[in-house]
């Protein structure tokens, strides 16, 4: 592979990252605050299908935007209700909101079939964004790429130096003492899981607005699936998920590169599978490794509180 | 007609008799005169793999549903049953189609292939009709297209728009169907070009629009100039568009998503031939059948070239589709080599219909 052809792969990389990082980043708060919530890919798309129906509305990418994050956190909105206030199983909640989610998106979306919009703005700064190589790749992007790298960043430093992120993880290590000593689990729940909705609602934007600027049913393809993994992936740490995203999304395009090149002789569906077993990999090497044990699961994942008080 | 609508009311009758099939026989009882009969409209049934608005294959068969309700009116009512997984799913699906009345039911992806076998069987008096399949019954028939033509169509116009001659393939699945549009492009192309060569990228999905804009990039970066997919979404037009290629696209008209760079797409015209079949049931001349059609009988068409084009490929373009409607050129007429370059079919022949269902080898120029 030569070297101008390296800017161009990771500018795919990137592209092919940023939606599975929203989503993600998402999840990761949510199951941090011990709410499982596998509706991801339910509310990806349906914030996919509100970002370009408000696009096409409006002609504004910006509005477009934040109706996927509205969108996402509608659906959000919908989960909590179900298994925080009203406690249902949250895994069955989760896999009923994907499959409706799914089907509402093409419902909305039918009359959107074959229309396409403007991609989202580029990010140029005059001079910067011409310089070979580094130009496009740190400079070239729209602005939902910056703001997902921003969200890692903000997720980090809210998880672990601020005080409502640490109430947050608390709850989600012991609901019961959480409440015990005042906290109100149930309301900062909902919150964490109505900022996972936004964050799907802007992955799906990024992908019916940037990665592939229409709308077809089904677009998110599995991605929220993805992110649910990637999620476990990075042991529920905000950098390690920014690393798991790009590997995820690197591994994906190197072996379209490679088949473009003439494929070394691999069979093509060998090629596809290598991003699955990548994380299988991985997988195995955190639970195994000398740092065994240190899954760093929310020790209340999953399970409804019921405050008895 | 009356005649006709007498014998299957008279089917529909005879098996409420055997007691096989209730709710058809408690339909037929309950319909008074021969008048009444005939203002019930026909019920036809549509099996569709994917949703309506994927803008590519269950659009094009839907299409084709509602020229049926263009052409016949009330005189028809279809129903369509979308995003079939195929299996055993399909099997419910197809029964409950039967069991609620229709009386031709179309199962349009290959997969669906066993269950529409079984339910056609059980049922003798209903008429079945399945896309790209290979197994015929009294009453079940199979149809497909021969979307290869329109692949040397493409191949021809590729040929004189490549710079650097290298195209690149967003392909599926290794399956006959797909291997075959890959030969027939690149056939076709090297006869404007002898030395290109075509790049395939497999995305083993039909529908992948962010894998199959990724894989556009990827080939693109490596040097191809002309996109063309073998995969359902727009994704890979609108992405070779942002990047000054020229493209193909596919199943559907996909002109909007590209309208610069867009320069036609194979589109499938199923139509003709759903109304066709349709007038067959009602007139009563419906026999089964294997029906195989390309760009002659209309079932395979181009989309409109793109104004941009210059003049000369258009004009290739056409003489070709021309030639292949005249029966003057045959796709796939030899001397063709294989991948390797073997000699696989001498001048002055062609690949049988047979060999081309089947059909399992790249010829020169593939590298996939």
């Amino acid at each position: 592979m030569s070297f101008e052809i390296v800017a161009p792969v990771l500018l795919t990389v990137i592209s092919a990252a940023t939606p599975l990082l929203f989503a993600a980043l998402g999840e990761l708060v949510v199951e941090k605050s011990g709410v499982l919530n596998l509706g991801v890919e339910g509310m990806m798309i349906l914030g996919a299908v509100a970002a370009f129906a408000v696009t096409v509305a409006t002609g504004s990418g910006s509005l477009g935007v934040l109706a996927g994050a509205a969108a996402g956190m509608a659906m959000a909105f919908i989960f909590g209700v179900l298994t925080l206030t009203l406690a249902a199983n949250q895994v069955a909640t989760g896999l009923a909101l994907t499959i409706f989610g799914l089907g509402l998106s093409s419902l909305i979306g039918a009359g959107f079939v074959g229309i396409p919009v403007p991609p989202l703005p580029r990010l140029n700064i005059p001079g910067v964004s011409d310089l070979p190589l580094v130009g496009p790749l740190i400079f070239g992007h729209d602005l939902l790429v910056y703001l997902s790298l921003a969200a890692v960043i903000a997720v980090g430093w809210f998880l672990k130096k601020s005080r409502a992120g640490m109430i947050l993880r608390a709850v989600g290590e012991s609901d019961i003492s959480a409440h015990s000593i005042g906290y109100d689990v149930i309301a900062v729940r909902y919150k964490a899981v109505i900022f996972g909705g936004a964050m799907a609602g802007l992955g799906g934007a990024f992908l019916s607005l940037s990665y592939t600027p229409l709308w077809t049913e089904g677009m998110t393809a599995g991605r929220g699936w993805i992110a649910l993994a990637l999620v476990v992936f990075a042991s529920w740490r905000p950098w390690r998920l920014l690393a798991g995203a790009y590997l995820f999304g690197g591994v994906t395009i190197a072996q379209l590169y490679t088949q473009g090149a003439g494929g070394l002789g691999i069979p093509s569906q060998v090629m596809s599978m290598l991003p699955y077993l990548a994380t299988i990999v991985v997988l195995t090497i955190i639970a195994a490794g000398p740092w065994k044990g240190r899954l760093n699961a929310p020790a209340c994942l999953g399970k409804p509180f019921r405050p008895s008080t | 007609m009356f005649k006709n609508l007498s014998r299957r009311r008279f089917l529909a009758g005879s098996t409420a008799a055997a007691g096989a099939l209730s709710l058809t026989g408690s339909l037929a009882g309950t319909l008074g005169g021969r008048a009444a009969f005939a203002a019930d409209p026909l019920k036809i049934g549509f099996v569709y793999v994917g949703p309506i608005g994927d803008f590519g294959w269950t659009h094009g068969h839907d299409l084709g549903r509602r020229a049926i309700e263009a052409k016949f009116g009330d005189a028809v009512k279809t129903t369509y049953v979308e995003n079939v997984a195929e299996g055993p799913d399909a099997e419910r699906v197809i029964r409950q189609l039967v069991t609620s009345g229709n009386k031709l039911i179309f199962t349009t992806s290959f997969g669906f292939m066993n269950q529409t076998v079984k339910v056609a069987k059980q049922f003798p008096d209903v008429m079945f009709e399945h896309a790209t399949g290979i197994q015929t019954l009294d009453n079940l028939s199979i149809y497909s297209a021969r979307f290869y033509e329109g692949r040397a169509v493409i191949g021809t116009m590729a040929g004189h728009l490549t710079k650097t001659g290298k195209f690149g393939y967003i392909a599926s699945f290794p399956i006959p169907e797909v291997v075959r549009g890959i030969n027939a492009f690149i056939l076709a192309a090297r006869k404007v070009r002898p030395d290109a060569e075509i790049k395939v990228v497999w995305v083993n999905s039909w529908y992948d629009p962010g894998k199959e804009a990724d894989a556009t990039k990827a080939l693109i970066d490596q040097g191809c100039d002309i996109i063309t997919q073998h995969t359902d979404s727009p994704a890979p037009v609108q992405t070779a568009a942002s990047r000054g290629v020229w493209c193909f696209g596919q199943a559907s008209d996909m002109t909007n998503f590209a309208p610069d760079w867009h320069a036609t797409s194979i589109l499938d015209v199923w139509g003709p031939y759903y109304t066709a079949r349709t007038q067959a049931v009602m007139d009563g001349t419906w026999t089964s059948g294997a029906t195989w059609d390309g760009f002659k009988q209309g079932m395979v068409e181009m989309a409109p070239y793109n104004a941009k084009l210059p003049a000369e490929v258009v004009e290739a373009a056409e003489s070709v589709r021309k030639a292949i409607v005249a029966g003057d050129l045959h796709p796939f007429a030899g001397p063709i080599n294989d991948q390797k370059g073997m000699a696989m079919v001498p001048a002055g022949e062609t690949i049988p219909d047979g060999d081309l269902l089947g059909m399992d080898w790249y010829v020169e120029g593939v590298s996939a």
